[in-house]
C-alpha cells in the first residue's frame, strides 16, 4: 500500500505558480527526505498536501493510502492520518495546548463531544510521558499555545503532538532547523519511535545530519517546483560535501 | 429538570408560560400607574413621594440620543408592572407550579443546590423565591428582595437607595426610580466573607413588558460577596424593555464582585445603570457580559473615593444580526494611590454592531493614581461594527494611565493551524473566540464558563458553512 502517491501536482499560491509538476511515491512504513535549494517548493509541497487555503491546486492527484487526498477538507486530513510539523509554528493566544491538544485528539478519535472521563485521563497521561519524552517542562499544558515558546521548543512541541495524536503519514518540515544537538537527538528518537510503530514519513530538511539517525529509504531533491531526483541516502552525503550546484546542472535545472 | 444551568444556550430559555398574573397594570405610564404600583406593595408615602418626582423627570428628560437607537422606544406601548403572583417563598415549594416550572427549567433550583450561598429569583416584576444559606443569615446577611428590604430595613434602606444613582442622573435611572419594582437588596456586616457567590436571576415572560429591578448592595468594612446575576427572556416579535439600576457600597477594605451574564432576547431594550463607590483600600469589580438583547446601553461605574482603593472592570460584548451593545465602564479616581483597569472585548458579526464607550477620571490632587485601559475587538465578518469612543479626564499630573485598543480578525492561518491537527473548523473558530475572551471566562465560577464555551459553539457552527 502506497502512504502516498502524488502524481504531477502543480500548485500556486497569490496567482504564482510554485508546484510545477511533482511525482512522489512513498510506500507505508518508508522514510522519505526532500532536500532543495530555499525557495525550491518543499513547503509549498508540504502546505498544499496539508490544505492550506492560500495553496490552490492547479492540477495533478495526491492520494493518501488510496483516497484522494486534495478533496478533503482539511481537519479530515487530520482525522485521515496525515500530520504536518510546521516550518514556522504558530502561536494561538488564549487556547491552552493541553485544551487545543484534547480537542484534536477527541476529533480524531471519533468521539468531539462526549467527555469521556478514561480517555481524558489517558490522554493526559500519554501527553505527559510525551513532553518529558521531548524534554519540555508541564508548564507547556497549561500554556497559551506555541506563545512564549522559543524556535526550539515550538519545534519540540510539534512532535509532543504528533507522538500524542499518532498520525499514519507524518511531514516534518525542517523540523531540524533551529534545534539544539540533544534536543535534535530528541527529536531523531522519537521519529524512530514512530517508525517502529510503521508510520511513514515525508522529512525536508536542510541537514544530512539527521539522516544518520532516521535510516531513510530515499532521498528527493527538489528545484523550482519539481522532484528533480531521487537516489539513496549517499546522494545526501554527497551535496553536503558539494552542495547543489553540480546536480542542478545535471538536470539542467538554472 | 434541566440538566445544566442553562441561561446562556437559547434553545432552551426560549419558552413562553402562559400568562396567569395576580395583577397587572394597563399599558403605559403615568401618575395612576405609578400611584397604583406603590398602593400594592403598599410602601411608605416617602418611596411614593420619590417615585412620583423621579416620573417628573423622567417625561421632562429627552431620550438620549448619542448611544444606540431608540427610536422604536414606544413608552406608551409597555406594561409597567405585572404582579406574578400573590405569593412568595423561601421555598421552591410555595411558588406557584407554572413560575416553578419555568426556573426548573432553567436549572436554576439545581444550580442553588450545587454552588450558591443565596438565590433570588424574579419572575416579571415580582422576586418570587428569596432564600440564603442559614449560617449567613445567622452571621447577619441580609439577601431580600428590594420591597422586603425596605419594609423590614427601611433606616438602612433609605441610607442608600438613590444615593449613588440619583432620582435625575439619567432618563432611565429616573424611569427606574418612578417604577422600580424587585431585585435585591444585600447588606454584608463587617468582616463577614461570602466565598461563594449570591444569585439573581431575572426572567421577563410576557411581550411589551417593562423590568425595572433595583438593587442596592452594601458590603461593610472587610465584607467580601460576589453577586452575580443572569436574565433571560423568550423571543417575541415585539421589542420589551428592562432599565435595571445597581447601587453599590464597598466601605473600608471591603471587596464586592458584581458579575452579569446578559442573555436576554434579541427583542429587548437592556437600559442599565449601575454605579459602585468605594472607600480606602477597598476593591470593586464589575464582570460584564452582553450577549443577548437587541440594544444594551450599560457603562458599569466605580467612583474611587478612599485612598489605595481599586477597581476593575471587564466587559464582554457578543453582537450578531440585529444586536447593538453599547457598553463600557467609568471609573473616577478621587482616592490617592486609587488604582483600576478596564478590559473591554467585543465580539461582532453577521453586522452586529460593538461600541466601546468608557471614562477614566482622576481628579486634581488625587496623586499616584494608575489606570489602564485596554479594548480589543474582533471582528467575524467585514459587515460587522465596532468603534471605540474613550475619554481620559486627567486633571491630576501625577497620574499614570494607559489606553491600549486593537482590532483583529480570526486569522486563517490560525484556522488552518487548528483544523491541520482535525479540529472541525467551527470548533476551531469557537477556540479562537473563547481564547480571546479568556481572560473574562477565567473569571466565571466553572459552570457559567462551561456554558459561555457551549453558547460560543452553538453559534460557530452557524457561520460556518
Ligand atoms: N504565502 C506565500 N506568498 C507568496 N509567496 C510564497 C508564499 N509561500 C511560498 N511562496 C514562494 O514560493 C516559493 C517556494 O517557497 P517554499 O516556502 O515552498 O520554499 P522552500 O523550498 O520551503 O524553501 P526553504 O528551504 O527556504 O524553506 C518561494 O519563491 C516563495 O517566496
Ligand atoms: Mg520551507
Amino acid at each position: 500500500m502506497d502512504a502516498l502517491k502524488i502524481t504531477s501536482l502543480k500548485s500556486s499560491v497569490e496567482g504564482k505558480r510554485i508546484l510545477e509538476g511533482v511525482d512522489l511515491t512513498l510506500k507505508e512504513g518508508e522514510l522519505h527526505i526532500i532536500m532543495g535549494p530555499n525557495g525550491s517548493g518543499k513547503s509549498t509541497l508540504a502546505n498544499t498536501l496539508m490544505g492550506h487555503p492560500g495553496y490552490v491546486v492547479e492540477e495533478g492527484q495526491a492520494l493518501l493510502f488510496g483516497e484522494d487526498l486534495l478533496s478533503m477538507k482539511v481537519d479530515e486530513r487530520a482525522r485521515k492520518g496525515l500530520f504536518l510539523a510546521f516550518q514556522y509554528p504558530l502561536e494561538v493566544e488564549g487556547v491552552s495546548f493541553s485544551h487545543f491538544l484534547l480537542n484534536a485528539y477527541k476529533a480524531k478519535n471519533g468521539n468531539e463531544q462526549k467527555m469521556d472521563p478514561k480517555m481524558v485521563i489517558s490522554f493526559r497521561n500519554e501527553l505527559k510521558k510525551n513532553l518529558k519524552e521531548l524534554g519540555l517542562s508541564e508548564e507547556f499544558l497549561k500554556r497559551s499555545l506555541n506563545v512564549g515558546a522559543s524556535g526550539g521548543e515550538k519545534k519540540r512541541l510539534e512532535i509532543v503532538q504528533a507522538l500524542t495524536l499518532k498520525p499514519k503519514l507524518l511531514l516534518l518540515d525542517e523540523i531540524d532547523s533551529g534545534l539544539d544537538i540533544d534536543s535534535a537527538k530528541l527529536v531523531a528518537e522519537s521519529i524512530r519511535k514512530m517508525r517502529k510503530e510503521n508510520i511513514s514519513a515525508l522529512v525536508i530538511t536542510h541537514y544530512p545530519r539527521i539522516l544518520d539517525y532516521l535510516e531513510p529509504e530515499r532521498v528527493h531533491i527538489m528545484a523550482q517546483g519539481r522532484i528533480i531526483c531521487s537516489r539513496g541516502v549517499e546522494l545526501a552525503k554527497e551535496l553536503e560535501r558539494k552542495g547543489y550546484d553540480w546536480i542542478l546542472k545535471e538536470y539542467s535545472v538554472n | 429538570m434541566a440538566e445544566k444551568f442553562d441561561f446562556i444556550d437559547s434553545a432552551k430559555y426560549d419558552f413562553k408560560d402562559p400568562e396567569k398574573y395576580a395583577f397587572r397594570t394597563p399599558k403605559g405610564l403615568n401618575k395612576e400607574v405609578v400611584e397604583e404600583i406603590s398602593r400594592q406593595k403598599q410602601e411608605p408615602k416617602w418611596m411614593l413621594d420619590i417615585r412620583l418626582k423621579a416620573l417628573d423627570i423622567f417625561l421632562k428628560k429627552p431620550t438620549p440620543t448619542w448611544g444606540g437607537d431608540l427610536s422604536a422606544l414606544d413608552y406608551d406601548s409597555y406594561t409597567y408592572y405585572i404582579k406574578p403572583s400573590e405569593k412568595k417563598g423561601g421555598t421552591w415549594e410555595e411558588i406557584p407550579d407554572n413560575i416553578k416550572k419555568t426556573f426548573d427549567r432553567l436549572g436554576v433550583p439545581e444550580a442553588e443546590r450545587k454552588f450558591l450561598a443565596g438565590l433570588g429569583a424574579q419572575y416579571e416584576s415580582e422576586m418570587v423565591y428569596h432564600s440564603i444559606r442559614e449560617d449567613l443569615a445567622k452571621k447577619g446577611v441580609i439577601f431580600l428582595d428590594t420591597e422586603t428590604g425596605l419594609r423590614e430595613y427601611p433606616e438602612l434602606f433609605r441610607e442608600y437607595f438613590t444615593k449613588l444613582v440619583p432620582i435625575e442622573d439619567n432618563k432611565f435611572a429616573s424611569l427606574n426610580t418612578a417604577c422600580w419594582s424587585g431585585g435585591s437588596f444585600i447588606y454584608v456586616p463587617e468582616g463577614v466573607n461570602i466565598d461563594i457567590p449570591l444569585q439573581a436571576y431575572f426572567r421577563i415572560n410576557s411581550e411589551k413588558m417593562g423590568q425595572f429591578e433595583r438593587t442596592i448592595i452594601v458590603a461593610d468594612e472587610g465584607a467580601k460577596l460576589h453577586y452575580i446575576e443572569g436574565c433571560t427572556a423568550p423571543q417575541y416579535s415585539t421589542l420589551s424593555l428592562h432599565t435595571g439600576v445597581i447601587e453599590i457600597f464597598v466601605k473600608k477594605n471591603a471587596s464586592v464582585r458584581y458579575t452579569t451574564i446578559q442573555n436576554w432576547a434579541r427583542n429587548i431594550y437592556n437600559l442599565v445603570t449601575q454605579r459602585s463607590m468605594v472607600e480606602e483600600g477597598g476593591l470593586m469589580e464589575w464582570v460584564d457580559g452582553n450577549i443577548g438583547s437587541k440594544l444594551t446601553m450599560k457603562y458599569p461605574s466605580i467612583y474611587l473615593i478612599g485612598d489605595n482603593s481599586r477597581g476593575k472592570i471587564l466587559s464582554i460584548t457578543f453582537a450578531t444580526e440585529g444586536q447593538h451593545q453599547d457598553a463600557g465602564g467609568k471609573v473616577i479616581h478621587k482616592g490617592k494611590n486609587s488604582a483600576s483597569t478596564i478590559v473591554s472585548k467585543s465580539i461582532s458579526r453577521f453586522s452586529g454592531r460593538c461600541s466601546y464607550r468608557g471614562l477614566v477620571k482622576v481628579i486634581k490632587n488625587a496623586t499616584g493614581v494608575k489606570s489602564s485601559v485596554k479594548c480589543d475587538a474582533l471582528m467575524l465578518d467585514e459587515q460587522s461594527r465596532s468603534d471605540t469612543y474613550p475619554v481620559m479626564q486627567i486633571d491630576e499630573e501625577d497620574a499614570t494611565v494607559s489606553h491600549e485598543a486593537t482590532v483583529g480578525k480570526i486569522s486563517d492561518e490560525v484556522i488552518h493551524y487548528l483544523t491541520s491537527r482535525g479540529i472541525k473548523e467551527s470548533d476551531a473558530q469557537a477556540m479562537v473566540v473563547m481564547g480571546f475572551i479568556d481572560e473574562f471566562a477565567k473569571e466565571l465560577p466553572m459552570e457559567y464558563a462551561i456554558e459561555l464555551n457551549r453558547l460560543i459553539q452553538l453559534e460557530m457552527e452557524g457561520s460556518v458553512g
